[in-house]
């Protein structure tokens, strides 16, 4: 536990000096705190800009932030001193994704917050953005271990960051793009936070879900294998 | 009996056709400051992987501190590392940098702080990584590795593109930890540094050690001329054997007070590895 707690410290201090990944925690929290007070249309659902904000985040944050830590770690050569001082990859990957999930659920609780859920319901929008931040975590650190630099990372993540944090959104709009959605664990999780005040949870969405999450979780296996973490 | 930290017995590393490393046996004593001489590309960094369990060797067995070195990362907190590009946090201070890793090897914030005063980094010690000096960068990364007293130091090019100034300052702090009794292991392509620091030093090439000892030992094996060189006041310059022949003639130099300076022809390190691989080292 001494190693993660070390980990997670030097990534909170890390990350006030890092803009491009501060920059991923606030601006999705931000943009929904100030739509959501500042754009008010007669028809408009409630809290159309959290939720619509709350899935684009979810896809595109946890994602972001986790390969561009692992990959400029692997490209500075850190990781493998933090490897060669004994840490163990489990723990260091524990430090980081310990520290990149509390900080999304941070940016969550404030879109919650603007979206005035409390009480069972903000623990239910809570708890999705949770399953969702840690399924983007998984397809982040995949992609950051199976990158060799930042360049690498950035090519490999921007595609993919796009398909899941867009999908939710152009899936309102086009019937299509919607059935196609329906495979991707952010437009599950869209799904989900429209469904905060009356929750219910449906076989396709932990299905979904799940599935996304094990695939992911190949990918990294895979990646972690062939390239190792260091 | 001889106690050694580092033993190899017939390492061969292969990347698929192609052998890296030919079946190299290397013994290096507890104590000791052994330089892996060689030049860019010969297979120092990569031994230095296969010593501390970063890469698996295809063949041969290698063992630190009385460890296989396949079950190195028991042995992680006993070694101390540094790295020919430093692997620092750029955007983290040098005391946050120091931090991290003390708090990995349970150090106390006093002993990183005299790791700090012993480079001479502690008054910079809020000071982002990224706004340090090549040589500082340098000196960190001594600082980190030295920290929690290791058993053995793995130095890869401690010295590469510094100034001699900083250089001696890093080959001082290299020879208090040999006083203290850390096992040094360092790579160089830089002869000077090899002769001036090293017990022993092996000369690497193609994946080969081509040759091995004491550094003044390895230089007089390759002393072929066997000469003195005398240079006389007035510039003259006179080659005499180096036996009972040139006797007469050296008296008789010393009797005039004519004599500048006087040097055998050993050759050095560098010339002894040109000799041995027909390459030089840059």
């Amino acid at each position: 536990m001494r190693n993660v707690a070390a980990i997670f410290q030097k990534q909170i201090k890390d990350t006030f000096k890092n803009k491009e990944i501060l920059i991923q925690f606030v601006m999705f929290p931000l943009m929904a705190v100030i739509m959501e007070n500042l754009i008010h249309v007669e028809g408009l659902p409630r809290n159309y800009f959290v939720n619509m904000f709350s899935s684009m985040f979810v896809g595109m944050a946890p994602l972001v932030s986790i390969a561009a830590v692992i990959s400029e770690e692997k490209e500075k050569n850190t990781l493998r001193v933090l490897m060669m001082s004994g840490v163990k990859p489990a723990e260091y990957l524990l430090g980081v994704g310990s520290y990149i999930w509390l900080a999304c659920m941070a940016g969550a609780l404030i879109m919650g917050m603007t979206g005035k859920y409390k009480g069972r319901e903000l623990a239910v929008f809570l708890m999705v953005m949770g399953v969702g931040i840690l399924a983007s975590m998984l397809i982040g650190a995949a992609i950051g271990t199976l990158s060799r630099n930042q360049m690498m990372a950035t090519s490999l993540m921007v595609p993919v960051m796009m398909v899941f944090a867009f999908l939710p959104m152009l899936a309102g709009f086009n019937d299509s793009i919607k059935k196609i959605a329906r495979v991707a664990y952010s437009e599950q999780i869209g799904i989900l936070i429209g469904r905060v005040g009356d929750f219910q949870i449906g076989v396709e969405n932990v299905g979904v879900i799940l599935g996304n999450m094990v695939v992911a979780g190949l990918v990294f296996r895979y990646a972690y294998r062939k390239c190792g973490l260091a | 009996m001889m106690e050694y930290a580092i033993e190899m017995n017939h390492i061969v590393l292969q990347f698929g056709e192609k052998e890296v490393l030919k079946g190299i046996d290397l013994k290096v004593q507890r104590g000791e400051i052994f330089g892996l001489l060689g030049p860019s590309g010969a297979g120092k960094t990569t031994l230095i992987k296969i010593l501390t369990g970063q890469l698996c060797q295809t063949g041969g067995e290698a063992v630190l501190l009385g460890r296989d070195t396949k079950h190195a990362q028991n042995i992680h907190r006993r070694l101390g590392m540094m790295m020919d590009n430093f692997g620092l946090y750029e955007r983290l201070s040098v005391s946050d940098n120091l931090k991290l890793f003390a708090s990995i090897y349970g150090v106390s914030h006093k002993k990183m702080d005299e790791a700090l005063k012993k480079v001479g980094l502690y008054k910079d010690k809020k000071c982002a990584a990224m706004k340090l000096s090549k040589g500082m960068r340098s000196r960190l990364s001594l600082a980190r590795a030295v920290m929690a007293e290791p058993d053995a130091l793995f130095l890869d090019e401690p010295t590469s593109g510094l100034d001699p100034a900083t250089a001696a300052e890093i080959h001082q702090l290299i020879q208090k930890e040999q006083e203290r009794g850390a096992t040094i292991f360092l790579t160089t392509h830089n002869m000077e540094e090899a002769h001036k620091l090293c017990n022993h030093v092996a000369l690497l090439n193609e994946g080969k050690i081509v040759e091995y000892g004491e550094p003044e030992e390895v230089c007089r094996r390759y002393n072929h001329q066997n000469k003195l060189q005398i240079r006389l006041y007035g510039g003259k310059q006179i080659e005499l054997p180096n036996n009972k022949m040139a006797a007469d003639k050296m008296k008789k130099y010393l009797e005039e007070e004519a004599v500048e300076t006087i040097h055998s022809t050993e050759p050095s390190l560098e010339t002894v590895f040109m000799e041995l691989t027909g390459r030089s080292f840059d």
